[in-house]
């Protein structure tokens, strides 16, 4: 397995492919999220069949507010395209570029944390504790594994920012990078399904 | 000078095991632990069938009877079985496609120590607490907070962290063949043993992440109150049978797949023929592969679900029958003609074929849905799934072990105790077994500790616990084989 | 390992023809962003405006988040691109297998028997 990379005319067009690791990487992390796919299809599964367990607590239609979750969305969705701003701009060695458009990823980030947080705490106040019921438990199970996706996805790539903050784009850590953006994009797929299926469905009857 | 060299020698040996990240050092650390989960889950084996050899034993008490059984279970599919093929696949993969290592040898140790630590957490259970006892699929109610001890929560924890480290070697073994592969190797030149561990390999990443799923439920329903099975605030308890399942039947097909694999490398060579049907093998592969993921309820027919339900995965259980059937089939014809050479790999190898029919046959007979109420929880089930357990994947483990010893220890195994271990092991494999079909199908209930005597369970309880003691001596000869065969080891050093 | 791993870059080697591809590409991408904010207020106006039986929302608003779904597996992920036949290959065995268990876990949880 000889590397051999052609990097006398700058940075190849895929850098993120150009090694074997790199090449590893991409297939392997397809795969990881192959695999999340069916295991959140089991969280959704669940959440599917138990969200008219209330149990008399609160329900899905007293607690959803439409407003909150077009905002997360918004946000989310925006995140989504920030990201892939960040990576074309990777593939064109455009360092600085990349580097803001990956905060502001971040940040975006961390704004949908914030309203995640602030609703969960809300729906406790309302009455609707992780035990209340069937539908809280499998809720929060559904929505939190999600946000805890986003908690490992910021922390991820605060890490990568600090890490490489001086070392331009090079062909260790442009793998990582371009796998970050699988990862956010792959989040966001799954909110869309999130705030279909658990908010819009809750709110919309059925 | 010399005892101290030998010293550091040893001492360098083992901190070399601990940190390592080559393939074929990883392969040995998962043949060694996985020996050890095997003695200890052979070892339950054997206590059982002590407390079943006579009627009304107290040999063991109920409690300590349902831990054994639960352990038994898990340790053996989790453990044990997953291990071994797992020591075949690190060291072999890599050697079959003409890659250096596999694709990510950190992670490949990684690996190695979640499943390992995982394995240790759950066998701590005996000591604090008491093991868990629900049985090796840990049904709700039973493995419930109301109803379950502690030990239900070191198998939710120990099996999330194995089946974690299960998860990333899978991937591991799945990206090494993708794009590790030595120029020239097509995909469709890959030996049977690579593919048939490339679909497990898939099978793992979609089988344990339903799991791991699954296991977080039990988990938050156990230790954070959850009520996700709890009918009186609103859950359902067929939620947990379904995941678990989900997983399960695919576990099934994780673990035998390797084996058809490693049956398929052996009796070519002892035939002196190639393979027959080659590509049809591959794609009886993946079509095997692909219906396990389809045939899940059909360990839930008896929880009433409906009768279009229930007919649905009746034909779908059978439609498997048709890709594993030509497996059989070009294993036969492989054979036939050919010029045989029963060495002690063959003689599992061949001997699989009719054992893993037997287990198949019987496998349509529990498929038929409406029948199966009669066999469902008797003796017939266990008679089965060990047909297809021990018939089929520990038959394939043990020619593979016998084949490729040379390769990975630049010694033969002896031969003579060899066949003695395998004849002595396959005699006492059909009396511990076979005898079980016909007690389930007189009813005898599986998972009781006690029974009562004069029903007609006396004698055949009697000659399967006879059975799995001769089992029991096989592996011991098998282990006293290794080491008789180590030391009588021609020196070319 | 050679050095060349760890070295940033001084200029990018993407040819003139490669760089009006990207530019393009990124054309598409805000072109998809576009959709996707789109049908994401379709989605809430289907569900506020109360207009329809809840039955055909509920297929409209799914049918809806598969087109996203869509989007952003294949453009923004880069799923289209050559050279993903085995990320499709798995990604479409991960979706495929999820639909059993996902109808399992709905209708045939013993509420209602089929």
């Amino acid at each position: 397995m000889s590397e051999t990379v052609d990097v006398s005319r700058g940075l190849p067009a895929h850098p993120e492919r150009a090694t074997l690791e790199g090449k590893n990487k991409f297939v392997g992390f397809w795969v990881f999220l192959s695999g999340e796919v069916t295991m959140f299809a089991t969280f959704f599964g669940t959440y599917l069949g138990l969200r008219n367990g209330t149990a008399g607590g609160p329900e899905a239609a007293d607690l959803f507010h439409m407003p909150l979750v077009f905002i997360m969305t918004m946000i989310l969705l925006t995140s989504s395209l920030t990201s892939v701003i960040a990576i074309t701009a990777m593939k064109k060695n455009q360092f600085k570029k990349m580097k803001l458009w990956m905060w502001i990823t971040f940040f975006l980030g961390v704004a949908f944390l914030g309203f995640e947080i602030y609703e969960f705490v809300e729906y406790v106040h309302y009455g609707l504790g992780f035990s209340t019921s069937a539908f809280a438990s499998s809720f929060y199970s559904l929505v939190g594994l999600h946000g805890a996706h986003v908690v490992f996805g910021l922390g991820w790539v605060l890490l990568l920012l600090i890490r490489y903050n001086r070392a331009g784009i090079t062909l260790t850590n442009a793998p990582k990078f371009y796998m970050f953006s699988l990862y956010w994009h792959f989040i966001d797929v799954v909110w869309v399904f999130i705030f279909t299926v658990v908010y819009l469905m809750g709110i919309g009857g059925g | 000078m010399v005892r101290e060299a030998a010293h550091t020698l040893k001492k360098s040996l083992l901190w070399d095991l601990l940190t390592t990240v080559d393939h074929k050092k990883i392969a040995i650390l998962y043949l060694i632990a996985g020996t050890l989960f095997f003695g200890k889950a052979g070892l339950m084996a054997i206590l059982i069938r002590i407390q079943l050899m006579i009627p009304e034993n107290t040999f063991v008490t109920g409690q300590t009877y349902n831990e054994l059984l639960s352990m038994h279970g898990t340790i053996m599919l989790f453990l044990a079985a997953t291990p071994l093929l797992f020591a075949f696949m690190n060291y072999f993969i890599p050697l079959q496609i003409g890659a250096r290592d596999v694709a990510f040898p950190f992670l490949n140790a990684l690996g190695f120590w979640f499943f390992f630590f995982g394995g240790l957490l759950l066998s701590l259970s005996w000591f604090f607490g008491g093991a868990p006892d629900a049985g090796w699929t840990a049904y709700v109610p039973l493995s419930s907070r109301d109803y379950a001890g502690i030990g239900l929560d070191f198998y939710v924890l120990g099996l999330q962290i194995s089946g974690f480290g299960t998860l990333i070697s899978g991937i591991n073994f799945i990206v090494t063949m993708i794009t590790m592969r030595a120029p020239g190797m097509t995909l469709l030149r890959m030996p049977l043993f690579c593919w048939t561990s490339f679909i497990t390999s898939m099978l793992i990443v979609f089988g344990f992440t339903p799991l791991a799923a699954g296991l977080a439920l039990l988990m938050l329903d156990r230790m954070f109150d959850g009520q996700f099975f709890l009918a009186a605030a609103g859950g359902n308890a067929v939620i947990w049978p379904h995941i678990f399942w989900i997983f399960g039947h695919p576990e099934v097909y994780i673990l035998v797949l390797p084996a058809f694999g490693m049956i398929s490398e052996i009796i070519p060579v002892f035939s002196k023929k190639r393979l027959f049907g080659y590509t049809a093998m591959v794609f009886a592969t993946i079509v095997i592969g692909f219906l396990g993921f389809m045939v899940w309820v059909h360990h839930m027919f008896t929880l009433n679900l409906g009768p279009i339900t229930n007919s649905i995965f009746a034909i779908l259980t059978m439609l498997i029958g048709v890709p594993t059937g030509i497996k059989i089939f070009n294993w036969l014809f492989t054979m036939w003609g050919g010029k045989l050479r029963f060495t002690t790999a063959m003689l599992c190898a061949s001997s699989f074929v009719p054992t893993f029919v037997l287990g198949g046959v019987t496998g349509i007979m529990l498929a038929m849905s409406p029948v199966t109420h009669l066999y469902h929880d008797t003796y017939f089930v266990v008679a089965h799934f060990h047909y297809i357990i021990l018939g089929g994947i520990v038959l394939g483990l043990l020619g593979a072990t016998y084949y490729w010893y040379p390769k990975m220890f630049g010694h033969c195994l002896n031969e003579t105790l060899g066949k003695w271990m395998f004849w002595i092991f396959y005699i006492g494999f059909h009396l511990t077994f076979f005898i079980q079909h016909i007690l389930g199908l007189i009813g005898m209930p599986r998972r009781v500790n006690v029974y009562l005597a004069d029903q007609g369970w006396d004698g055949m309880n009697l000659i399967s616990s006879i059975g799995a003691f001769m089992q029991g001596v096989a592996i011991i000869l098998l282990l006293i084989n290794v080491i008789y065969s180590a030391k009588k080891r021609p020196n070319h050093r | 390992m050679a050095d060349h791993l760890s070295e940033p870059f001084k200029k990018s080697a993407m040819t003139n023809e490669e760089i009006m591809k990207t530019q393009r590409e990124m054309r598409i991408q805000f072109i998809a962003f576009a959709f996707m904010i789109a049908l994401t207020f379709l989605a809430f106006i289907a569900v506020g405006a109360e207009v329809a039986p809840p039955g055909f929302v509920i297929s409209f608003i799914i049918f809806l988040a598969f087109i996203q779904l869509f989007l952003q597996l294949y453009y923004f992920m880069h799923l289209k691109d050559k050279d993903h036949g085995w990320a499709n290959t798995f990604m479409v065995s991960g979706l495929v297998l999820s639909i059993p268990t996902i109808v399992a876990l709905i209708l045939i949880i013993g509420v209602v028997k089929y």
